[in-house]
């Protein structure tokens, strides 16, 4: 299949991971985080750690956008959506993210009508056949999916359409990467950047961590030769004592981001003061609101949500593999307690997740399988 | 950047499946956690050990209510059925849980499933639910070796359905039935109030008897097997997805609905060296092999280069953020097959118009064992787990 086909050429791959492992210098470990939940999802799908030195690990980051999303956030989201007149609508893997009481599953299951989109332009639709509910579209995402939120909202505005309205759940990367580079436990080398966050807000924003943290960054896109690549960039950078940004994923990226997509999100929604991260803890000014100009279609003021700060459960260790400190299989209650089935933390919900594609793909002892497949 | 401002959590009332499942982990790993501290990679297997032991525990349903995993054919699906039905029904023919039980009726064998037919919409390319419903439950029978006889058929039908869409669908069940060589001798119909049911549901019950002198099953999987499949995969479940219209992505794609009992008649016919059959329905061929490696205790390896995958359900499954080897077809048969017969098999499958494009995708090794594995495309290698339930698409 062409532009998928090309981006996964095993041949291309050995002579990349030759080149990695020569630039690997005797005695040194690596360790790169790669920020965005997708990069995980390829990474385990195609199983690239077959190619890696065993000195270079990857850790996975905090960019999974169901992941970062607090129980008492789906609490809230819950509760909308039990109102007899609302259909709440939202992305397919929010579905099975559990709150204190369950999931929109459960929910769906007692009777909510919660209806799974593929864009949010879905939702408009929806709230377009159905004029007398109250349509909710439970927002996620980082600045990926902001934009067609914003779009979204300026397309209910212009249309005039009374019964549409947002849960603004949008979280930016920028904090949660400082949040992270802070944390005193944690020794990086260097980040794999989100490739599709960038499309929207370009390279320059990640300059801080090459300048002030001293640390490479390399922008890349998402199949699994543009990662390896990305490492061979982050590797180079390393081995000639180089800090920049450099951007692998040139084909979708743009260096200075999606002026009309940034404008769109700054018409739309202003940063909250600060906003709950599951695992992470309140962190300033990262994530997005609607501005009073477009209240009329913000669900936190149309409706009463309850805002209750739910605990996490104390086992769950999400904020420790979030911010890479743990490794997925190192979380107390990974793989009995916390499965897919029963996820007790997100990480374990969205494919994005670390913890779900652990489990779902990488579930195995590396050297032990390398020799079976071999064989 | 980060400030802890905002005032400390309030004990959130928790459902009680989260601490149940806590309490029982603090049992399993208490005396794992009073072992001495050991190096990484040793760890690792532990963690890998005490998973393997928790996937091997009886399974409970904690859901206080249905959800669609229930039904989407994955470990939830596995959960239901082993945690409510089995439990309740549990016999000697039933615990197999194969595609049919097989009787033994005043010395002979005979083979009965049943199968109820859901699909939406009622009419896709390809097919519609009347033919589906003819030849599931036939290849149900067929898989387990019997030669497909008799069925029975249940409508349950909702008030203000169009007589003239149940005239097409009972057509279309005539024609698969007469391809199929099997008649339709008993039914039922009930009517449901507007709004209880949509439009048209469908259960067939099968009948068959078992000529081959063959004992079929996915425990009998051994190392050194191959694993073959019909024919392309995920057909009918990318069709389904893209006639429900909700997804602006038109491909030229049609079911694979068929009935395969003749084309297994051939390859049984043509090699002995049969181990087991299953036909590819929900959960697709990825649950198939699952099945197989947990009922025989065996590793399953296959190769993504291998798996025949139509360019158009790949194109779509690549949109959808989901993997083919999960979606459902109605007309593709996996064979686990004695390694030294393997070429006859295929070449048995292949003179059959419903195998022309099957192919070795795959090989049965000893370990690790429980697990199915994937040597990708790229050149890696990764796990091909049970989905838990409907395959979700990823956002971004």
């Amino acid at each position: 299949m062409r532009f998928v086909d090309e981006f996964r050429d095993a041949d291309k791959a050995h002579a990349l991971a030759a080149k990695i492992a020569g630039l690997c210098e005797p005695g040194r470990r690596y360790k790169l985080m790669e920020v965005c939940g997708g990069h995980t999802h390829t990474i385990y799908k195609h199983g690239l750690e077959d190619y890696l030195p065993e000195s270079v690990t990857l850790v996975h980051g905090p960019g999974c956008p169901v992941c970062v999303i607090p129980m008492g956030r789906v609490d809230d989201a819950i509760h909308l959506a039990a109102q007899p007149d609302v259909i709440m609508t939202s992305f397919g893997d929010m579905m099975r993210v559990p709150g204190s009481h369950g999931s929109f599953f459960d929910a769906k299951a007692e009777g909510a009508d919660i209806r799974m989109v593929y864009s949010p332009l879905d939702s408009l639709k929806i709230a377009r056949q159905n004029p007398d509910k109250r349509v909710v579209f439970m927002a996620i995402g980082f600045e990926t999916t902001t934009p067609s939120t914003a779009m979204t909202v300026l397309r209910a505005a212009a249309e005039g359409l009374a019964n549409f309205s947002i849960f603004c759940n949008h979280v930016t990367i920028i904090p949660a990467i400082k949040a992270i580079l802070d944390s005193p436990d944690l020794r990086l080398d260097g980040f794999i950047g989100p490739g599709h966050v960038s499309t929207v807000i370009g390279c320059r924003p990640y300059e801080f961590i090459a300048r002030e943290h001293g640390k490479p960054v390399v922008v890349a896109g998402f199949e699994p030769l543009d990662i390896l690549q990305s490492i061979y960039m982050l590797m180079l950078q390393l081995s000639e004592g180089r800090s920049e940004v450099e951007n692998q994923y040139t084909r979708v990226v743009p260096w200075d981001g999606n002026l009309a997509a940034l404008k769109a999100i700054n018409e739309v929604m202003e940063l909250r003061p600060y906003f709950e991260w599951r695992g992470l803890g309140f962190i300033s000014h990262s994530a997005m609101r609607m501005r009073p100009a477009y209240s009329a279609f913000d669900a936190e003021l149309l409706f009463h949500v309850p805002g209750v700060r739910v605990a996490d459960p104390k086992a769950c260790q999400c904020g420790e593999v979030l911010k890479g400190v743990l490794k997925p299989w190192e979380c107390k209650v990974f793989g009995t307690a916390c499965t897919p089935e029963t996820p007790i933390g997100t990480c374990m919900v969205s494919p994005e997740g670390a913890c779900a594609a652990y489990y779902n793909f990488g579930r195995m002892n590396r050297r032990r399988v390398v020799e079976v497949s071999i064989s | 950047m980060t400030g802890r401002t905002a005032p400390d959590a309030a004990p959130g009332a928790r459902s009680g499946w989260v601490d149940e499942a806590l309490r029982e982990h603090e049992e399993h790993t208490r005396a794992a956690m009073s072992r001495p501290a050991t190096a990484a990679p040793e760890r690792e297997q532990q963690v890998l050990d005490r998973i393997d032991r928790a996937r091997r525990r009886r399974p409970k349903v904690r859901e206080e209510r249905i959800t669609m995993s229930h039904g989407a054919g994955g470990k939830a699906t596995r959960t239901l059925v082993e945690a409510v039905f089995l439990d309740a029904f549990r016999n000697p023919l039933l615990e197999p849980l194969e595609d049919s039980a097989q009787l033994h009726l005043n010395g002979s064998r005979v083979a009965l499933t049943t199968d109820s037919y859901v699909v939406s919409p009622l009419f896709f390319p390809g097919g519609d639910i009347g033919d589906l419903a003819v030849n599931g439950t036939v290849n149900d029978l067929a898989v387990s070796g019997a030669t497909p006889l008799y069925l029975s058929a249940g409508f349950i039908l909702e008030e203000g359905f169009p007589v003239a869409d149940l005239n097409r669908i009972v057509a279309s069940m005539k024609a698969a039935a007469a391809v199929a060589g099997v008649q339709v001798v008993t039914g039922d119909t009930k009517v449901v109030q507007k709004g209880k049911a949509d439009g048209c549901y469908i259960n067939t019950t099968g009948l068959g008897v078992m000529e081959h002198d063959v004992s079929l099953g996915v425990a009998t999987a051994q190392p050194g097997d191959a694993v073959i499949v019909s024919g392309t995969i995920g057909d009918h479940g990318v069709t389904i997805m893209l006639a429900r219209g909700e997804l602006d992505i038109e491909a030229d794609i049609v079911s694979d609905t068929a009935a395969m009992n003749g084309m297994i008649a051939d390859l049984l016919g043509a090699t002995t060296g049969v181990r087991a059959l299953r036909d590819a329905t929900r959960g697709g061929v990825a649950t198939i092999l699952n099945e197989v490696a947990t009922a025989a205790n065996v590793s399953v390896v296959v190769t993504e280069d291998a798996i025949p995958v139509r360019t158009e359900v790949r194109g779509a499954s690549e949109l959808l953020g989901i993997d083919p080897m999960y979606v459902a077809c109605e007309g593709r048969l996996v064979a686990v097959v004695d390694g030294a017969e393997a070429d006859q098999a295929l070449a048995a499958l292949r003179a059959h118009p419903l195998g022309e494009q099957a192919a070795i995708i795959g090989h049965i090794a000893e370990e690790p064992p429980g697990i199915v594995l994937l040597k990708t495309a790229f050149g890696g290698t990764r796990i091909v787990d049970l989905l838990v339930g409907d395959p979700l698409p990823r956002i971004c």
